[in-house]
């Protein structure tokens, strides 16, 4: 088999597994379930990191077009790993953010842009998440999560580890690490008379456990996307990894 | 590289089968309805205040919406590296 025909078959598997999940519900909060000061509060929280992103894509485009194309891979990847509903071991299904391979690449700024994109995406034709939640989903899987990735792939780089090791982790991590902000978000929100700390945890016992297979599934998809990247497309890496301030390609 | 993509994309159909098989009677329903369900028991007196603009009037309809979305990505994905391996191709054929 040459390596088209492998690509193409990849492409087919993944097509077919987003005919395979079935589309159930999903998990950022939900429209309104959110007290308008809380939701007021994660919107005023997030907007400077939208800013920086506009910014810091601007920038990057400005000096360099033809990475247009790589920062358009990074949202189509968020779209795609974010409509995939997997059913998970604990009997319930969630999605993966598709937002490390942005965080990775272009940084957590930028990626913010495509967060927004996406969770506008599903709040508004999908009743998926929700205009008055948006704050927040766009702080756990737009700012918390891809920080969060760009970090542990920054640590583990300098740390020399491999490529790949690196790039799983910042991406399964990343993933986990949104849902874990989803819960505290919740849980101050909705406090028990215990504390807001167990509430907290009540949130994250539905979320964690759930999310743990699908951020797994979603390190690896990441790793399959930057292989086939720098297999066919070294050029633009380089010169992202450039710019920046990376001394090597990814 | 081929040959690892294709392990690590088998690896995470697995990972996405299995639990289909370990919780046979499961519903598999999602995560964000569970939290909504434990909003409802730690504060029962809680209204949402705010609901969605629009909705999809059915199942059929969010599959599109959501089938919509996948293929726009993945439409994306395959335009990018057609590209970019085409652009390749010509240069070597131009060598």
């Amino acid at each position: 088999m040459n390596k088209r025909t492998l690509l193409r078959t990849t492409f087919c598997i993944l097509l077919g597994m987003i005919l395979i999940s079935k589309p159930v519900y999903a998990m950022h909060i939900m429209e309104g379930f959110l007290s308008p000061l809380w939701s007021g509060i994660w919107f005023v929280a997030s907007i400077p990191f939208l800013f920086f992103g506009v910014k810091s894509i601007k920038k990057i485009t400005a000096d360099n077009p033809n990475l247009k194309m790589v920062l358009g891979l990074c949202g189509a990847f968020a779209f795609v790993l974010s409509s995939l509903k997997l059913p998970s071991i604990t009997g319930s299904s969630s999605h993966p953010t598709g937002v490390g391979l942005g965080a990775i690449l272009f940084g957590p700024a930028a990626t913010s842009i495509i967060a927004l994109v996406v969770l506008l995406f599903q709040a508004v034709l999908l009743a998926h998440g929700g205009i008055s939640t948006l704050g927040a989903n766009m702080f756990s899987m737009g700012i918390a999560g891809p920080f969060a990735s760009y970090f542990i792939y920054k640590g583990l780089d300098k740390a020399n580890a491999p490529k790949s090791v690196s790039v799983f982790c910042a991406a399964a991590f990343g993933n986990l690490l949104t849902y874990v902000v989803t819960s505290l978000q919740l849980g101050l929100a909705f406090p028990v008379e215990s504390g807001i700390m167990e509430s907290v945890l009540k949130f994250l016992s539905i979320f964690a456990v759930t999310q743990i297979p699908l951020a797994i599934s979603e390190g690896l998809l990441t790793v399959v996307i930057l292989n086939l990247l720098s297999a066919y497309n070294k050029e633009d890496l380089k010169e992202l990894a450039l710019i920046r301030g990376g001394n090597e390609s990814i | 590289m081929m040959k690892r993509n294709l392990l690590l994309i088998a690896l995470v159909i697995i990972i996405s089968i299995i639990p289909l098989f370990i919780n046979i009677d499961a519903e598999f329903g999602g995560a964000d309805v569970e939290a909504k369900e434990l909003i409802m028991v730690l504060h029962p007196e809680y209204e949402p205040w705010f609901n969605s603009i629009w909705k999809p009037p059915s199942g059929e309809i969010e599959s599109l919406v959501f089938a919509l979305q996948a293929a726009i990505g993945t439409g994306f994905i395959g335009y990018f590296f057609g590209y970019y391996i085409g652009k390749r191709s010509t240069r070597v054929t131009e060598k």
